[in-house]
């Protein structure tokens, strides 16, 4: 369970000596009852001190990295049920299953779908991350064959094998001794071996429970295997339904966060594979948002992708600090001293979405990006932070007179009321109001490019 | 070491809402847990998703979801019979979009027939959506819930410019009310009050606190749900249990997502599906985060969230 402030004074050596920064022993107490401040800043505490509050204090959600090198994933870590607390940490990976008892082509093209689905969303370049072996075939051989398949066109890409037989698990993980992959299918009955081969190998335990089970059995299971030896586990639930997915997500997060309750502190692998890839999407969306650190999916066409990367970025962004670019003059193609100059806020969003117009126009230009905290071009304006004397005394000292013979600026059309105050504060400019979606900014650059 | 699982204990609950005139009606809300979370309370009814149809032709839909209504699109009742006998609507939202002064400028007496037109054609619970133009919505819903009057429809939205003549309206003629803020939880109580302040019945009002589309800030209005759901629950405020709406159509069918053509943006993949799954994709995330009743488009995005809420009631 997790320690109160005053628990955790007893054990510190209340010399009040401030070495770790804080005024008094009992103020460090209450930071790191509250995690924002970690044990090792006080260089006095005793090891019977730290053991104790090693555990205590650790992360509600072990903290697991799942594969190795470039396409590692970090899992766990996280510290809140509800994202305006504070920022999701890991962002759920997303896992294309690939049964062994399809033929050896059909797993060579689903490998390859995976390592062709990265899209640029944003300025994030986001990717199916993980394959989910299944051991469909029940054969040892075959699901060994199709790993050595997948390890030669994908060295790099995480694993998860899902076989129920030890024996099964241990010939393909050989092939992934070094790569930290997981192994799905420890339970009641074959914990023990599956603890072995999982030291063996240095891999990830996924545990599961009998339909009856539940997360009492999986708590216990997790127990076990932990005095095994084996730290590094993800939990399956065994929920499959929407319904079970929400409440065995939620129970398992809020045990883990709200009780420090350390047998349930992993991370969540959900099972989402459904015939109807819409109905699939639709059940991913409900793990992305209620706490699943991966998602098993059946099939990832491309419009599914793009629509579950996005979601993941949205719940996963900090709500305290929008996602925002670097104030500067931005060039779009190969502009010259005579391209259009445009002017937006700093938002992420708005800055990809308009960048991204401008180049579909092939026009060449400058954009000017103003430093307006990370708000849409209304908010900034209705917030005071996007106003003519704001933008003219951005526009002189950001050097672009320097780079363009012209003086002219064009405007984002929803802020086409600036255009007055503009001029009258940027001598010699002069202000063109562009239009007010970014969609219709190929055709406007176009006829004036004309 | 065994595990007792953390239940919540609630303190508030979420008002029913019924509209509709019998038999035909339906209800929404009344639950006393965080949404859907039946394994520690009561969930009584599921979500109310209402087709949206508009005054005038949707020139301005993306073809992928005008298609399904091209034969009928062009008159509003024959757009609600279809949506209500061919596609099993529970519940209509007509927008009455044609109003606005930079569309055709409808006058409220247009708005009005619309409203007597479809209401005498069908039986169905209606919601009743201006134009987001908040002065001529102003004289627009007086017409249109005069209209509609005792027919226990939805009117909406009021906001922070012209609420007491719409709240009034709504009032006047028995319809229950939507109050619309811009995501902001303060915003959105302060609006339940002031409404609530001239003599409207707290338990008539639906919150909308804003709509965004997946991919242009989905999580804002995710997070203002959330948090007006927890205040409602956890803290038993009153003036933040009404149910919530999730006008979801209008955000996510402007998105570039909605429209572009595989060939110009070809990771992107299928148009039709893409679309599609932006709408259901929206809806659910809302649905998870406290929406109880929700204003779509496309059938299939339709069809395909009402099954995963059959999974999750
Ligand atoms: C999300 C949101 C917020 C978020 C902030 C998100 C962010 N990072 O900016 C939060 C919740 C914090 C917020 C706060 C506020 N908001 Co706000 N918010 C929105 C919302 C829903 C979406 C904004 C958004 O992300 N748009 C997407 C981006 C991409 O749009 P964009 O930057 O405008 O860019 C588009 C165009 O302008 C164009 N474009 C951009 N640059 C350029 C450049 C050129 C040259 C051209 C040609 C075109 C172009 O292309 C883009 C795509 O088409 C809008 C309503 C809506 N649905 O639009 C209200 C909205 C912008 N907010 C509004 C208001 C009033 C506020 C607040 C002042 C009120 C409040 N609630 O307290 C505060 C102010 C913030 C503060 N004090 O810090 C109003 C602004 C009203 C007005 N007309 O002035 C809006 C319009 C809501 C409304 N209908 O009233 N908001
Ligand atoms: S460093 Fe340790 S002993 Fe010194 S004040 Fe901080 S907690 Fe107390």
């Amino acid at each position: 369970m997790a320690l109160t402030g005053v628990e955790i004074f007893k054990l510190l050596p209340k010399t009040n000596c401030k070495k770790c920064g804080f005024p008094t022993c009992l103020a460090f107490a209450m930071k790191l009852a509250q995690r924002q401040a970690s044990l090792d800043l006080c260089p006095d505490v005793s090891e019977e001190a730290k053991q104790k509050l090693g555990e205590a204090s650790a992360p509600p959600v072990r903290p697991i990295t799942f594969g190795v090198g470039n396409k590692a994933i970090k899992m766990g870590e996280e510290t809140v049920l509800f994202r305006h607390d504070k920022k999701f940490v890991n962002p759920c990976a997303f896992a294309l299953e690939i049964k062994d008892s399809l033929s050896d082509d059909e797993i060579i093209t689903r490998v390859e779908e995976i390592l062709n689905s990265e899209i640029e969303r944003v300025g994030q370049k986001l990717r199916v991350d993980a394959i989910a072996l299944i051991n469909d075939s029940n054969d040892a051989a075959r699901l060994e064959a199709a790993a050595k398949l997948i390890v030669a066109k994908a060295h790099e890409m995480p694993l998860i094998i899902c076989a129920s037989s030890p024996q099964a698990a241990e010939a393909s993980l050989r092939l992934y001794a070094d790569k930290k992959p997981i192994i799905c299918g420890a339970n009641s009955e074959n914990a023990e071996l599956m603890a072995d081969i999982a030291k063996t190998y240095n891999a990830i335990l996924g545990i599961t429970a009998t339909a009856s089970g539940g997360l009492d059995e999986i708590s216990n299971i997790t127990e076990k295997v932990k005095a095994l030896g084996v730290t590094d586990m993800v939990i399956d639930p065994g929920a499959r339904k929407a319904k079970e997915i929400l409440e065995q997500n939620t129970l398992i997060r809020r045990a883990a966060i709200k009780k420090n309750f350390k047998p349930l502190g992993y991370p969540i692998i959900t099972f989402a594979q459904r015939e109807d890839g819409l109905k699939e999407a639709l059940i991913a969306a409900i793990g992305i948002a209620k706490y699943s650190s991966i998602i098993v999916l059946s099939s990832i066409e491309k419009w599914k992708n793009l629509a579950l990367f996005t979601l993941r970025q949205n719940i996963y962004t900090d709500p305290q600090v929008p996602m925002q670019v670097e104030q500067k003059i931005y060039k779009l193609g190969e502009p010259t001293s005579e391209s259009p100059l445009l002017i937006t806020t700093n938002f992420s969003l708005t800055y990809f979405i308009v960048s991204g117009e401008i180049e579909n126009s092939k026009v060449p230009g400058y954009l000017a990006v103003m430093d307006c905290e990370g708000l849409s071009v209304l908010t900034a304006w209705a917030a005071g932070k996007f106003t003519a004397s704001k933008i003219a005394q951005f526009i002189k000292e950001s050097g672009v007179e320097n780079e363009i013979k012209h003086r002219e600026l064009i405007i984002p059309g929803y802020v086409a009321i600036l255009s007055g105050a503009i001029e009258d504060k940027l001598e010699g400019w002069k202000i063109t109001v562009g239009p007010r979606e970014a969609n219709g900014i190929p055709a406007f650059l176009k006829s004036r490019a004309a | 070491m065994a595990f007792t699982p953390p239940k919540e204990t609630y303190t508030g609950k979420v008002y029913t809402l019924e509209i509709g005139v019998p038999p035909d009606t339906v209800r929404f809300g009344g639950e006393n847990v965080l949404p859907l979370h039946g394994f520690e309370g009561i969930v009584p009814s599921r979500p109310v998703i209402a087709y949206e149809i508009q005054d005038i032709p949707p020139d301005d839909w993306p073809d992928t979801v005008k298609k399904p209504f091209k034969d009928v699109s062009d008159d509003p009742v024959s757009w609600a019979k279809f949506c209500r006998d061919a596609l099993k609507a529970r519940a209509i939202a007509l927008r009455l979009i044609g109003t606005h002064p930079d569309r055709e400028n409808r006058s409220p007496e247009d708005a009005a027939k619309t409203v007597r037109d479809i209401l005498s054609a069908i039986d169905v619970p209606l919601i009743i959506l201006g134009s987001n133009h908040t002065e001529k919505d102003a004289s627009v819903l007086i017409a249109a819930a005069e209209a509609a009057k005792d027919k226990n429809c939805i009117i909406g939205k009021a906001q922070e410019a012209n609420y007491k003549t719409v709240a009034a309206a709504a009032m006047a003629n028995n319809h229950k009310l939507i109050a619309m803020s811009e995501l902001d939880i303060n915003l959105s109580k302060q609006l339940n009050i002031l409404i609530t302040q001239m003599g409207f019945d707290k338990e008539r009002i639906i919150t909308d606190p804003m709509c965004s589309a997946l991919g242009y800030g989905i999580e804002y209005t995710y997070s203002v749900m959330e948090r007006i759901r927890l205040a409602a629950l956890l803290q038993n405020d009153a003036t933040m249990q009404q149910p919530m709406l999730g006008d979801i159509g209008m955000y996510v069918w402007k998105a570039k997502e909605t429209q572009a053509r595989p060939e110009d943006v070809p990771p992107w993949g299928s148009l039709e599906e893409r679309g599609i799954a932006w709408e259901a994709v929206t809806a659910i995330a809302l649905i998870i985060a406290g929406a109880e009743l929700l204003v779509m488009r496309h059938p299939k995005a339709i069809e395909a969230v009402e099954k995963v809420v059959d999974e999750l009631i």
